[in-house]
């Protein structure tokens, strides 16, 4: 190993003993942001639902029951599995990962495209692709509406090409719903997806084509497996965002389009509300999103260590 | 000589309005430790990336053994590059970089591994296997890459500055591995550097190139010995250029007047009268002398020890700076600064070269 330079031996003298004092920062926020949020959630979770919203102070495991269990109209029927939230997850589950398999598909072209032009152009197409996302999410999401709606522009120009006769009926289906997530996060799939093509060695390229390999070889073999950290980080960015996502949902989809993200903002909206509910739907999405980061942290380190 | 493997057919390379290669054509044989040699931008490693098949060339043709290979692209092309900087690839082990070119060419896994075994073995790399490129040395690396090119035996070996990365001691035990392994192999190397002393002791023949032309093609004994112009006088070695009238040119032979007044008779490549040409020099090819034996007669200036060798500068009479070259056994006999030198100029360290 080498020798320890000399700044780093005298700095860590300076410093130890204050190790504690000096992570205090990091500690505060994620104590903050983080730990609080969530042991608030936990607890609303298990607690008693109020019926003008807010919680009465009693523990009850009533919120995961009416998730996972129904007793019927009146509670008296024997459990059966309920579907309905069942359903509304799933549903969630593939429309956020459609979305990220868009996005991924779009995504790695347009990456790929910034990060092969010259330096001056490169700052020029990150800035066009991001220029949008400075506008709210809501503004643009309200756009997307106004666009793909049946009196919008993009029919209008449809109609009026002759390619079609009649309006797409975009608006309030799945597709919609996922047109607006692709939108709203096709950004956290280019940006990462960029920073590890542009690190990419050209030369590794010319190797697999030096030794008999074509272009989908290539790219099969060589190219994707060295972005593999961009392309997986681009996927996690945008599958747990879009996973828990309710604007996108509320605005562009109709009632076959609920997603989880809808379920729980409207537990916590107004008088109709029931917060213990809402925080368990939360939690239980907080879990599927946890298993996912895990597996895919498990992943890394054995990939690292083999 | 055997037969011709790569025939290149007044090649052209234009970037844009920038010609990198005018006309280049040379051949390469079978068996053939061939260096392309030349200051940076000079072409050679344009060359090299024509023949691999990374730059389409803009004009004329590569032949490999007759066949016009300019149309391919790198991948249906015979031949192998071990890159500057290795390019192995990061996510797959040593085993499998090697295996990477034979799985492409339809080998069975199990026949590829055989293979990409023995190529290990003949770089002597065997106990790494497993090991992916990250936790290699760079002189690891760069046999790794060395036997990944060999292993499908290609009709050609293309090795682009394969020994600049690596530091100096392990640059000269790899030159001779190298060689040895062109040799074992009976695989033509067409092998591209800046580093003269490099192509000397490795090259059965080298191509001296520079802005875009070949200057010359020969061996390095000839190159060295008897360059062609200026520049390749120059570039090779060390040598003082010295301009002098001429008195007559025939049959390879030339007659100058030496500054000084002396005539001296020497071997030339031009073969029709010039008024004024450059004398080449070799600087160890001159010795110190009495001044009544004296070709040339200088002022010293200043000694540079290297060891081996001493550098003795010294002005002639006009003020041109030359350079002479003598073994550290007659260091003894070393004039001070500012004494008047006799110079003798030995058999063979004269060339008259075109001004």
């Amino acid at each position: 190993m080498a020798a320890m330079a000399p700044g780093g031996a005298s700095s860590s003298e300076i410093y130890k003993g204050h190790a504690k004092r000096l992570l205090l920062p990091t500690w505060l926020v994620i104590g903050v942001f983080l730990l609080v949020p969530v042991a608030l959630m936990a607890t609303y979770s298990v607690l008693t639902k109020e019926f003008r919203g807010g919680v009465i102070w009693e523990f009850s495991l009533a919120a995961y029951d009416q998730f996972f269990l129904d007793r019927g109209l009146f509670g008296d029927e024997p459990p059966r599995i309920e579907w309905t939230y069942l359903t509304i997850f799933w549903r969630s589950i593939w429309q956020a990962g459609l979305a990220t398999l868009l996005c991924l598909l779009i995504g790695f072209p347009t990456a790929w495209f910034i990060a092969t032009r010259d330096a001056r152009m490169r700052t020029v197409w990150l800035l066009i692709v991001t220029v949008p996302y400075w506008v709210n999410l809501l503004i643009r999401t309200v756009s997307m509406k106004f666009l793909i709606r049946d009196e919008g522009p993009l029919n209008a120009v449809l109609l009026w090409s002759g390619l079609i006769d009649q309006p797409l009926g975009l608006i309030n289906t799945n597709l919609a719903v996922q047109l607006g997530l692709f939108y709203s996060y096709l950004p956290f799939m280019v940006l990462p997806i960029y920073a590890a093509v542009e690190r990419y060695d050209f030369a590794l390229s010319e190797a697999a084509a030096d030794l008999y390999a074509g272009r989908w070889t290539t790219l099969r073999l060589v190219i994707l497996p060295v972005v593999r950290p961009g392309l997986i980080a681009g996927c996690i960015l945008v599958f747990v965002p879009s996973l828990g996502a309710f604007l996108a949902p509320d605005l562009l989809g109709g009632a076959k389009s609920f997603m989880i993200g809808s379920l729980i903002e409207e537990q916590f909206k107004g008088a109709a509300g029931n917060w213990p509910f809402g925080a368990a739907a939360a939690m239980i999405l907080m879990s599927i999103v946890m298993v996912v980061l895990l597996v895919y942290a498990r992943a890394q380190t054995r990939e690292a260590t083999a | 000589m055997t037969g011709t493997v790569i025939n290149i057919d007044r090649v052209v390379k234009r970037f844009g309005t920038f010609t990198a290669l005018h006309e280049v054509s040379l051949d390469i044989a079978e068996n053939e430790f061939f260096t392309l040699l030349g200051p940076s931008g000079c072409g050679k490693t344009t060359l090299l990336r024509c023949i691999a098949g990374f730059e389409p060339v803009s004009g004329g043709q590569i032949r490999l053994h007759g066949e016009d290979i300019a149309p391919l692209p790198p991948f249906k092309r015979p031949v192998n590059t071990v890159f500057q900087h290795y390019a192995l690839f990061p996510h797959m082990t040593v085993l499998e970089n090697v295996m990477f070119g034979l799985q492409r060419l339809g080998w069975s896994v199990v026949d590829a591994e055989g293979r990409a075994k023995q190529a290990l073995e003949l770089v002597h790399l065997s106990q790494f296997l497993k090991r992916r490129p990250g936790q290699l040395s760079g002189g690891q690396q760069q046999r790794v890459a060395l036997a990944r090119a060999l292993a499908p035996e290609p009709k050609v070996l293309l090795l682009d500055e394969p020994l600049s990365a690596l530091d100096l001691k392990l640059r000269q035990a790899v030159r001779m591995e190298l060689k040895q392994i062109q040799r074992e192999t009976g695989i033509a190397f067409v092998f591209v550097t800046h580093d003269q002393e490099e192509a000397l002791t490795m090259s059965d023949r080298i191509a001296v190139m520079s802005d875009g032309h070949v200057q010359q093609i020969g061996a390095p004994r000839e190159i060295y010995e008897a360059p062609v112009n200026r520049f390749v006088a120059d570039f090779i070695g060390e040598t003082n250029l010295i301009e002098v009238p001429v008195l007559g040119i025939a049959d390879g032979m030339a007659e100058v007047s030496l500054p000084g007044g002396r005539a001296l008779r020497c071997p030339t490549p031009l073969n029709r009268a010039v008024g004024q040409g450059v004398l080449s020099l070799r600087p160890e090819r001159i010795d110190l002398c009495p001044a009544s034996e004296a070709d040339l007669t200088v002022i010293a200036t200043d000694q540079v020890y290297l060891g081996t060798d001493i550098q003795l500068k010294a002005q002639l009479a006009g003020g041109q700076e030359m350079t002479v070259r003598l073994q550290n056994a007659q260091a003894t006999r070393l004039p001070e600064r500012g004494a008047e030198v006799g110079l003798k100029l030995e058999a063979g360290a004269a060339r008259l070269l075109s001004a």
